[in-house]
């Protein structure tokens, strides 16, 4: 949920203070060289008493205890040797050959990066097509767009438990319309079947069920995001531009694809960035769909079942770890081949 | 028919169902939540597929079900509201305390490593949740905080301090400076002129920042997961229904009464603040 902050600088130039000169510069004017120094000194003062508080709590609940699980990744640490573990334990690698080389940490991470993929282009195609659609203003617009971002702000509990509740194969809407209706001969269960056999144009094809559930639970959930970062987007759009366009004689698809799209693109890269990354990191939807089973098991849904279940601290730590490293070098590789588009996320 | 008038008959016809087809998507699920959550549970095991709630069949014993206490021989939503409120809202007031007096001076301010500072923030907000769940987990069972709502507060306020500073430092960006620097001439203190100039300006922003962080305080699942799924009396509404309907002992439709219960304070402050926070989100994007 934290997603929602989305910060203002995605959609387009915000408007952001000068960073050299700034506020301090502005004694200068006013006084002499004396005067300004002991003003900045006062000011400096000021500022890191303001944001003390902020930096020693994230400090102490977030960057120790991050500087601390690396710590934990080279020592062997159990839930039930915790008390004992100090920071000057036995280093060691073996958490990273352990997991690296057990047999399904690579699964789960090949499942990861399809989950993210698929569920990222998904939401934001959707989310596109929801934008367009609602471009031109017709009555009762503001109900739909204000509807449309429901899946976004509510609870992941309640959204996953409908969802369950209703592909559930004993008395979910979904089997019951396929089953009756569409002809299905059993009911599906969407949430535990690891594959269900499909046969499309004579072929048969094995559809990894539970996987393709949860990414559509995904793109589900976050369309109303990228709908929403751009829809602020199209609106920055000059009417004028699209005006001589039509006056032109361009089609709509015309229109689209050499006015709109171009405008879009830089969105739709900052866009693509950040739901990648909070899909990749995403532990609720799965944990709470199909609690990693059935071919769906990603990444931190492993972790939370060493850290929890197997009370194996050490290499809950190095594969979160691989995790977030994994994330870092994909992000950077992204950045660094399409450059930095527009302002910090 | 030339290839424009046939785009724009194709869209004349695609844009209604485009439309209809996405809100069906998006709104369905909650409309299903609420029917079944009326629904006696045998009648919804006879006829899955009827989507409306008859007249003499409307149940509302689901909902006294699941606020009874569990001494009462119901679930105990009433407890869970609570946990869920008292957290929900100290986050809300303690980070908006720790974030206001920071977004100012991250806006406002030159001082020693200010961009360091505002960028380790706004890495917090990347950073995956499960790589932190991983030594806080540890930490609060080795001091035994688990099972505590304190621990879990304390968690959140770090999170969401972070995050909020970065909103309200955008929207403090966009106040002139030179109110506040009229306010000094006519004698006010670097604080008088925060508290009686900047802070009312910039009200909305936090009024909506608030509700935001009420909204994450009270969906937040994987932290409350962690710290307090052994004790049953601790347990926010959203622990709850995940790990009610994790057994078979509870009916689904019991259940749905209680998902009602979890998403209706969030629609309704969304409706009530929808201008308010998308306008918030989206500040700066028709600026530019």
């Amino acid at each position: 949920m934290t997603q929602l902050a989305g910060g203002s600088g995605v959609t387009g130039p915000a408007p952001r203070a000068p960073e050299p000169g700034g506020p301090g510069g502005r004694g200068t004017s006013r006084g002499g060289r004396r005067r300004r120094s002991a003003r900045s000194r006062e000011e400096s003062r000021a500022g890191l008493l303001l944001i003390s508080p902020t930096a020693v709590i994230v400090t102490v609940v977030v960057v120790l205890p991050i500087l601390w699980t690396v710590s934990l990744a080279f020592q062997s640490v159990r839930l039930l040797n915790i008390r004992t573990t100090g920071v000057f334990g036995q280093y060691t690698l073996e958490n990273f050959t352990d997991v690296l080389t057990s047999p399904g940490f690579l699964q789960a991470l090949l499942t990861t990066v399809l989950y993210s993929v698929f569920g990222t282009a998904l939401a934001i195609s959707i989310g596109l097509c929801a934008a367009l659609a609602l471009r031109r203003p017709f009555r009762g617009r503001g109900a739909v767009r204000a509807a449309m971002l429901l899946p976004y702000v509510a609870p992941v509990v309640a959204a996953t438990f409908v969802w369950s509740t209703m592909l559930n194969p004993q008395f979910g809407f979904v089997n019951h319309i396929g089953t009756t209706y569409l002809g299905w001969d059993d009911p599906i269960a969407f949430l535990s079947a690891r594959s269900t056999p499909m046969s499309l144009l004579g072929w048969e094809i094995e559809v990894p069920t539970a996987l393709v559930t949860v990414i559509l639970f995904e793109a589900w959930r976050s369309f109303p995001f990228a709908f929403l970062f751009l829809t602020a987007r199209l609106q920055a759009v000059p009417e004028t531009l699209d005006e001589a366009a039509r006056v032109d004689g361009a089609t709509p698809s015309q229109r689209f694809g050499y006015i709109l799209w171009p405008q879009l693109v830089p969105t739709i890269a900052v866009l693509s960035v950040l739901r990648f990354i909070w899909t990749f990191n995403n532990f609720d939807d799965i944990y709470l769909l199909t609690g990693g089973g059935a071919g769906t098991e990603v990444v931190s849904v492993r972790v939370f079942d060493y850290l929890t279940a197997r009370g194996d601290i050490g290499a809950a730590a190095a594969q979160a770890l691989v995790l977030a490293a994994i994330l870092a070098v994909l992000v950077g590789v992204y950045l660094r081949r399409f450059g930095r588009t527009g302002d910090q996320p | 028919m030339s290839r424009d008038t046939l785009e724009n008959r194709l869209l004349a016809v695609l844009r209604p169902v485009v439309i209809g087809v996405l809100l069906i998507a998006a709104v369905f699920p909650f409309y299903y939540m609420v029917v079944l959550s009326f629904r006696p549970l045998n009648a919804l095991l006879q006829d899955p597929g009827k989507l409306w709630v008859s007249v003499g069949e409307v149940d509302v014993g689901t909902y006294t079900d699941v606020l009874t206490s569990v001494a009462g021989g119901g679930q105990g939503f009433m407890t869970f509201i609570r946990n869920s409120l008292v957290v929900a809202l100290a986050t809300v007031v303690l980070s908006l305390l720790v974030a206001i007096p920071g977004a100012y001076a991250v806006s406002r301010l030159q001082f020693f490593g200010r961009r360091q500072i505002s960028g380790l923030f706004l890495a917090v907000y990347f950073f995956p949740s499960i790589l932190l769940a991983v030594p806080l987990f540890v930490f609060f069972t080795r001091i035994g905080l688990r099972g505590s709502l304190v621990g879990l507060l304390v968690v959140y306020v770090a999170q969401v301090a972070a995050v909020s500073i970065y909103m309200l430092r955008n929207y403090f960006d966009t106040i002139p400076a030179s109110l506040e620097e009229a306010a000094a001439i006519d004698g006010c203190t670097r604080l008088q002129a925060m508290r009686k100039v900047a802070l009312p300006l910039a009200m909305p922003a936090i009024v909506s920042n608030g509700l935001f962080i009420f909204m994450i305080a009270w969906n937040e699942f994987l932290f409350a997961l962690l710290f307090l799924v052994e004790r049953r009396d601790r347990w926010t509404v959203s622990l709850g229904l995940s790990q009610l309907s994790g057994s078979i002992e509870v009916p689904t439709t019991v259940l749905m009464a209680g998902s009602v219960i979890l998403t209706l304070p969030i629609i309704v402050l969304f409706f009530a603040s929808e201008r308010l926070l998308v306008g918030g989100l989206t500040a700066g994007a028709e600026k530019g």
